[in-house]
């Protein structure tokens, strides 16, 4: 145990996901060696995102004003949602360049082990949302283990009686993976998901 | 098949220990509480990744240690795999083949595939329905590794299911009295409304995986019944035939197919039926979970009615078959009989080691050299406080 400071640091350090004990502690003798122009820099950084940071009003995910970037973009495809779980997975998804419709994020899967059920996810905003028919395909991009696929076959079933196009992404092999080295359960989804060779 | 070096790191009492193996017969003998099953249950470890002694990896590992590794250097036919375990309870577990990690442990399924005979195969006549649906398991486990993910997900599903159940049933149960405290949280923040709203997709993936579960354990069954009459038939000449069931509470019709759509619509229907009683108690009440497999001698069932000799002669006739059909698939497995002899009279030791020796590797372990059947000579080991010499 160090003194009152140095130990407090370390044990809010220790709360952070991905940060054990041994890391808090190099973390704070870390900032205890650094400029204190770069430590203020890190607080105020912090602060920051606690008090601008907000969730946008339409989709959820991240903004730093009423609505995000995407939901703002005049360009985005405004019949094509993707619903996915955190907006980390948006970031992913962007990554892609591929998709350009815009986005809904649930803030979570179905679990009932972990106390989440569908009043605790934004579904309710999505029904808003894809009440006035503009909206012509859902895009179902939950995480694909079981609490996500549930998800999935929940939002699904919600939706079906608007007769939209309901998509859920594709499991299967890895690009560039070798065949062999395919678990059999990812190569059993990949049969299932085989689709027709366009020649 | 075959094992062709065992090296095991802070497992169980063994700080360390390398023990070279040869085919046919090793026997291990020596004292009670001097670590001979320890060296066959590492080998049991490699094979099915639990131990058949204990249900966690706790106990696995050193007392005093943080984790046990088994390494096994594997042969079939002329190729070798080694596989290497890293035990750590509380956490995840690691694995590597031929020096490369995989990605989950389960991947280094099926590499090695061993039958064990052990004392403790009496509770599969003897014992809760658990014990006999853990022996179909794990033996569509070592035949096809893929289950190991099937039954992972059907528990997972089945545990998500009863949570919510339970919460349904503390809501009911709020009218009539007091709630559990633990459903309390999960019902604050799940939400009433919602309860019924998920159970309908919990369903649809509960019957998703449990048809799948369903329909090998049924095929398992049939494959297993000619074999297990003929090997307790083997054993115990005089007693009554040994006849196997798969007795389930799902409703099936028996003059239609057992393809997995239609066990898909058997268990989403005996689902439908329990529901009430489901939200009443707050578990999930039909599904393979629940299930048994039914074992006979001749019209009486054998739990209950088998004598001490007749239960150990279908303990081992069900263990020798799994061994006929994992020989069937291809690769002789490895057997092990754990303690096994001294437990038999010596008509039935004859007859298991006539059936066992022509196997490609037996490895026996035994207190007293005697015990180990004259059929059954080979190579041994002593072992004593924790250490194996070869003597023979």
């Amino acid at each position: 145990m160090y003194e009152g400071v140095v130990q407090n640091l370390i044990d809010e350090l220790g709360m952070l996901p991905g940060v054990g004990p041994k890391s808090a502690q190099r973390i704070a003798f870390h900032l205890l060696a650094a400029d204190p122009a770069d430590v203020k820099r890190l607080a105020h950084a912090l602060l920051e995102v606690k008090e601008r940071v907000r969730f946008c009003r339409v989709c959820g995910n991240v903004a730093a004003e009423e609505e995000c970037r995407i939901c703002r973009d005049q360009r985005r495809d405004p019949h094509v949602i993707c619903v996915v779980e955190e907006s980390k997975d948006v970031v992913a998804i962007e990554k892609t360049r591929e998709f350009r419709g815009r986005y809904h994020v649930l803030g979570g899967a179905i679990s009932p082990i972990d106390g989440v059920g569908p009043d605790d996810l934004r579904i309710r905003e999505l029904m808003t949302r894809l009440a006035d028919g503009q909206v012509t395909e859902l895009i179902l991009a939950t995480d694909p283990n079981l609490e996500g696929e549930a998800t999935a076959t929940y939002l699904a079933r919600l939706v079906k009686p608007m007769g939209l196009k309901v998509t859920r992404l594709a499991s299967g092999l890895p690009v560039g993976g070798d065949l062999e080295y395919a678990d059999e359960v990812t190569l059993g989804r990949a049969f299932e998901g085989r689709r027709l060779l366009d020649v | 098949m075959r094992v062709c070096h065992l090296s095991l790191t802070d497992f169980r009492s063994y700080p360390s220990a390398e023990i070279a193996l040869e085919p046919g017969v090793t026997a291990f003998v020596g004292p009670n509480g001097h670590g001979k099953t320890n060296l066959v249950e590492a080998i049991g470890y490699v094979a099915t990744q639990s131990s058949h002694r204990v249900a966690t990896d706790a106990p696995l590992v050193r007392h005093g240690a943080e984790r046990a590794i088994v390494r096994a250097l594997v042969a079939r036919d002329e190729r070798r795999a080694l596989v290497e375990l890293e035990i750590n309870p509380g956490r995840a577990n690691r694995a590597r083949v031929n020096r490369s990690p995989v990605a989950r442990p389960r991947e280094a399924l099926g590499l090695l595939r061993t039958v064990l005979f052990a004392p403790e195969d009496l509770a599969l006549v003897k014992g809760d329905p658990s014990e006999r649906r853990r022996f179909l398991d794990d033996l569509l486990v070592a035949r096809a590794p893929r289950f190991a993910g099937v039954r992972a997900d059907y528990d997972r599903v089945l545990k998500q299911r009863n949570t919510l159940l339970r919460t349904a049933a503390a809501t009911k149960g709020r009218r009539r009295g007091p709630r559990r405290q633990d459903d309390e949280a999960a019902f604050s923040s799940a939400g009433a409304g919602d309860v019924l709203s998920t159970l309908d997709v919990w369903d649809s993936h509960l019957v998703r995986h449990g048809a799948e579960l369903l329909a090998a354990r049924l095929d398992l069954v049939e494959a297993l019944r000619p074999l297990t009459a003929k090997a307790y038939a083997t054993l115990a000449p005089a007693s009554a035939a040994a006849d196997l069931e798969y007795r389930t509470g799902v409703k099936l019709s028996t003059d239609c197919g057992r393809s997995r759509d239609i066990l898909e619509e058997a268990l989403r229907a005996s689902l439908a039926e329990a529901r009430q009683a489901e939200l009443e108690r707050g578990v999930t009440l039909v599904g393979p979970h629940r299930d048994d497999l039914h074992l006979a001698l001749g019209e009486l069932p054998a739990r209950g009615y088998a004598s001490h000799g007749e239960s150990w002669s279908f303990a081992l006739a069900l263990r020798l078959a799994a061994y006929d059909l994992l020989r069937a698939d291809g690769g002789d497995p490895v057997l092990i009989l754990d303690d096994v002899f001294a437990e038999l009279d010596g008509q039935r030791r004859t007859r298991l080691a006539e059936i066992v020796a022509p196997a490609e590797q037996v490895l026996i372990t035994a207190a007293v050299p005697d015990d180990v059947p004259a059929e059954l000579a080979g190579a041994r080991f002593d072992v004593t406080e924790g250490s194996a010499t070869r003597v023979r």
